[in-house]
């Protein structure tokens, strides 16, 4: 009961817009209040009907397709025709990888069908985030606080930590397909023969290793923001204590940066799970680094309402890591404000 | 970040948002062209020309060449971007939203089956109908499905065996023939032969190849997978075992057309299966050490030429067309001997009158247009289907997994005939 009252208090000069609206409302023009609110309206609707029309629809049309059959081809005329109505169908072909038999009815998908490759691909999503994201966590994080000192040099660190981020992936992706060919300089430079992109584990590393160079700039840029807001007098009073700097580092730097760094991770780990152009350009998705994504684009060109289906799910997947996320992020932030309170108490 | 909670629906839209926008384009599918196909044949006026990326300029000319005999019936032409994937998927975009401004198309041989089952493609017969005798046949095959003409042939491209003449004093006839060459590389420390075996759209070439020029076939007649044969299991098989003994060295497996390309130039391989486009660059770079000594063949079969998959374009009325006399007549243009020459001699795109390879003045120039009307002629055009995409995709990952020895050849091939036959199928 004690720590869920202790934020509480703490809160409400935190969120601190409430009180400020409040204030015109106090001098007592309701009208001007209400007038407001229209004006809002109107002044918003531009933006709804551009979000309706580029997101929406596009939602509720792809929702609508993937209750649909894909079309079949007629024997006779050699033309296609639509499919008609599929229930659920698309969506149990890919969860338990079933595809079509010749003499109607389903199989198990053999391999060489896009419909063999959902749970492998769903695993190989799963991997890549989390390896990239730890990595780039845990090497953003030393990066962010290298930058954070003040030193000579320190904006154009900043900015040189920025190039690859500002490079678009397409391009970072064919930059390392070139390191790691098989007469690139990864193997020239190791003096090593690896087939980087024609055997398993060496494509993952690959992709694990440009997807890092790539965005770890982001995540470091991201806790750097945080690390920014810390005041520098904790720090001080810290060191009068005579606190370690690990014990500066565990005890007030990482509870103090924790929001930031959850965002971040949160923003990169939604990013990661759709992780389509550098696994695409480096692999071609061969050797077990076909993600949800490059699925979803595969069939596309075999079947739009499968491919519907398969977004859907793959929007299911994210969404409900997300949600997980926050859930567990926003508990954590409630239970962290109200820890440091009773510390420094 | 105070409340993230608040980052809960706006993350959740723009996921979905992102991951479904995709695929917002596509609706029902059409079922049949019947009553599009009769409209418009004698509309006269402008027409859109839509192609990839006119990379060595040929198509402006030609163009601007049409529009001044034409001021009533002018031509804009719409380039698309450099990569096939993106042109077929806006191609298909535009198809199915029957946009009538995508008049005349230029389509891969491999899309063309797709295409016209979509029922997007104008059939090339009665009012429609273009002279092809003079065509080599099986670019015209590749152009028919169900055996109407849906497309007129307008480049071609088949594989040549490039070798070194100073090692190799006579090009192999045939597999066997070559394989027993490779001691030569062996003894100058080089690689053997090479392809393009990254799984990619070059393998599904590669590996039809070798299944046709051993005598198998991967879709028969009527269109159904034929893979479980003696014969596509000994063309499969001359891959894997060439891979397994090092034949074939093991960094082809990553082999695209440029890689490839770079090993042979820099004499790093004995035999080299490639396009045509491989001639100019090895004779005339810097770099290249294989300027004097590159020899060209048509590429070894199981007892004489084997079977190059064809590649090239081909060009296609759409049905949605509002001038398709118009249509026809560009069409005609751009399939025309004149034209054909300047595809050849301009932009070095293989073409597709036979005449023109015996061409005197041209085989100056393109030194390799014999090879090239063998390789051709003897050419199987990749599997003639609406299904391509899916038959592709069965091809590649099972043909990959049977080159690297992950699995035998037997069930590789069985995989690819269930996977195509399930394609096929339909739901």
């Amino acid at each position: 009961m004690a720590t869920e009252l202790g934020p509480t208090p703490v809160k409400s000069p935190a969120s601190g817009g409430t009180p400020v609206h409040h204030g015109p409302k106090g001098v007592g023009e309701d009208n001007k209040i209400l007038s407001q609110g229209k004006w809002a309206t109107w002044l918003l609707a531009p933006t709804i009907i551009a979000l309706a029309v580029v997101i929406v629809y596009p939602i509720i049309s792809a929702i609508v397709m993937s209750f649909q059959k894909d079309a079949g081809l007629d024997p006779v005329t050699g033309l296609f025709t639509a499919g008609g109505p599929a229930g659920f169908q698309n969506y149990v072909n890919w969860l338990a990888q079933q595809c079509a038999a010749p003499g109607g009815g389903t199989v198990a998908c053999p391999p060489g069908t896009l419909g063999g490759q959902f749970w492998s691909a769903t695993a190989t999503t799963f991997f890549f985030t989390v390896v990239t994201v730890t990595l780039e966590t845990v090497l953003g994080f030393w990066m962010a606080l290298i930058m954070a000192r003040t030193f000579r040099g320190r904006s154009l660190v900043r900015a040189a930590v920025l190039v690859p981020w500002a490079i678009p992936t397409a391009v970072t992706a064919k930059l390392w397909l070139f390191i790691f060919a098989f007469e690139g300089i990864a193997n020239k430079l190791f003096n090593t023969s690896i087939l980087w992109t024609g055997s398993e584990w060496p494509a993952k590393w690959a992709v694990i290793i440009a997807d890092v160079w790539k965005t770890t700039p982001f995540m470091a840029l991201l806790i750097l923001a945080g690390l920014q807001m810390i005041p520098a007098d904790v720090y001080e009073a810290a060191k009068v204590d005579g606190a370690t700097t690990w014990q500066r580092f565990r005890m007030i730097t990482l509870p103090l940066v924790k929001p930031a760094l959850m965002v971040a991770v949160l923003f990169r780990t939604l990013d990661a799970l759709r992780m389509f152009d550098l696994p695409y350009i480096l692999t071609g998705g061969a050797n077990n680094t076909t993600t949800l994504s490059i699925l979803v684009i595969n069939q596309i060109r075999q079947g739009f309402n499968a491919a519907a289906a398969l977004s859907t799910i793959t929007f299911i997947i994210i969404f409900l890591v997300a949600f997980i996320f926050v859930r567990f992020l926003g508990a954590n932030v409630v239970e962290q404000s109200g820890a440091t309170g009773k510390g420094k108490k | 970040m105070k409340s993230p909670k608040f980052l809960l629906p706006a993350a959740a839209a723009g996921i979905l948002a992102i991951t479904l926008s995709a695929c917002g384009g596509g609706g029902g599918t059409t079922g049949g062209g019947g009553g599009d196909a009769e409209q418009g044949l004698d509309g006269r006026g402008p027409i859109t020309y839509v192609q990839g990326k006119d990379n060595s300029n040929v198509v402006r000319p030609l163009v601007e060449k049409w529009n001044a005999a034409h001021p009533n019936e002018k031509v804009t032409f719409k380039e698309q971007t450099d990569q096939a994937d993106q042109q077929h998927d806006d191609i298909v975009q535009h198809f199915q939203a029957k946009d009538a401004g995508y008049d005349v198309v230029d389509v891969d041989v491999v899309w063309t089956a797709e295409f016209a089952a979509k029922g997007w493609l104008q059939p090339l017969k009665d009012k429609m109908a273009i002279d092809t005798s003079a065509m080599l046949k099986p670019t015209v095959e590749s152009g028919t499905y169900k055996g109407t003409l849906y497309a007129a042939p307008q480049t071609s491209d088949g594989a040549i065996l490039y070798y070194r003449k100073d090692l190799v004093p006579t090009a192999p006839k045939t597999w066997d023939e070559m394989m027993g060459m490779c001691s030569i590389a062996k003894a100058n420390n080089i690689g053997c032969f090479a392809g393009q075996f990254s799984k990619y759209e070059g393998l599904t070439v590669n590996a039809s190849e070798a299944i046709n020029s051993s005598g198998g076939s991967v879709l028969d007649k009527d269109g159904k997978p034929s893979l479980n044969t003696g014969e596509a299991k000994a063309g499969l098989e001359n891959l894997a075992k060439a891979y397994a003994d090092g034949n074939i060295p093991k960094e082809a497996i990553t082999y695209k057309e440029e890689e490839s390309r770079q090993a042979f130039q820099d004499g790093k391989l004995l035999f080299l299966r490639n396009w045509p486009y491989v001639y100019n660059l090895a004779v005339s770079e810097g770099s290249s050490k294989v300027k004097d000594v590159l020899g060209m063949a048509a590429l070894p079969g199981k007892d004489g030429p084997g079977a190059s998959s064809l590649g090239g374009h081909n060009l296609a009325v759409s049905v949605y067309s509002k001038n398709k006399a118009t249509a026809l007549d560009f069409l005609k243009f751009m399939t025309s001997e004149e034209t054909e020459k300047f595809y050849a001699t301009q932009g070095s795109l293989a073409p597709v009158l036979g005449s023109l390879y015996d061409d005197q003045a041209l085989v100056a120039k393109l030194p390799y247009l014999p090879v090239l009307k063998t390789s051709i002629e003897n050419a199987v055009p990749r599997p003639v289907t609406p299904f391509y995409p899916a038959v592709t995709k069965a091809i590649q990952e099972n043909a990959y997994s049977a080159i690297k020895g992950e699995k035998t050849v037997e069930s590789a091939l069985s995989d690819m005939q269930k996977s195509i036959e399930s394609a096929s199928a339909g739901q």
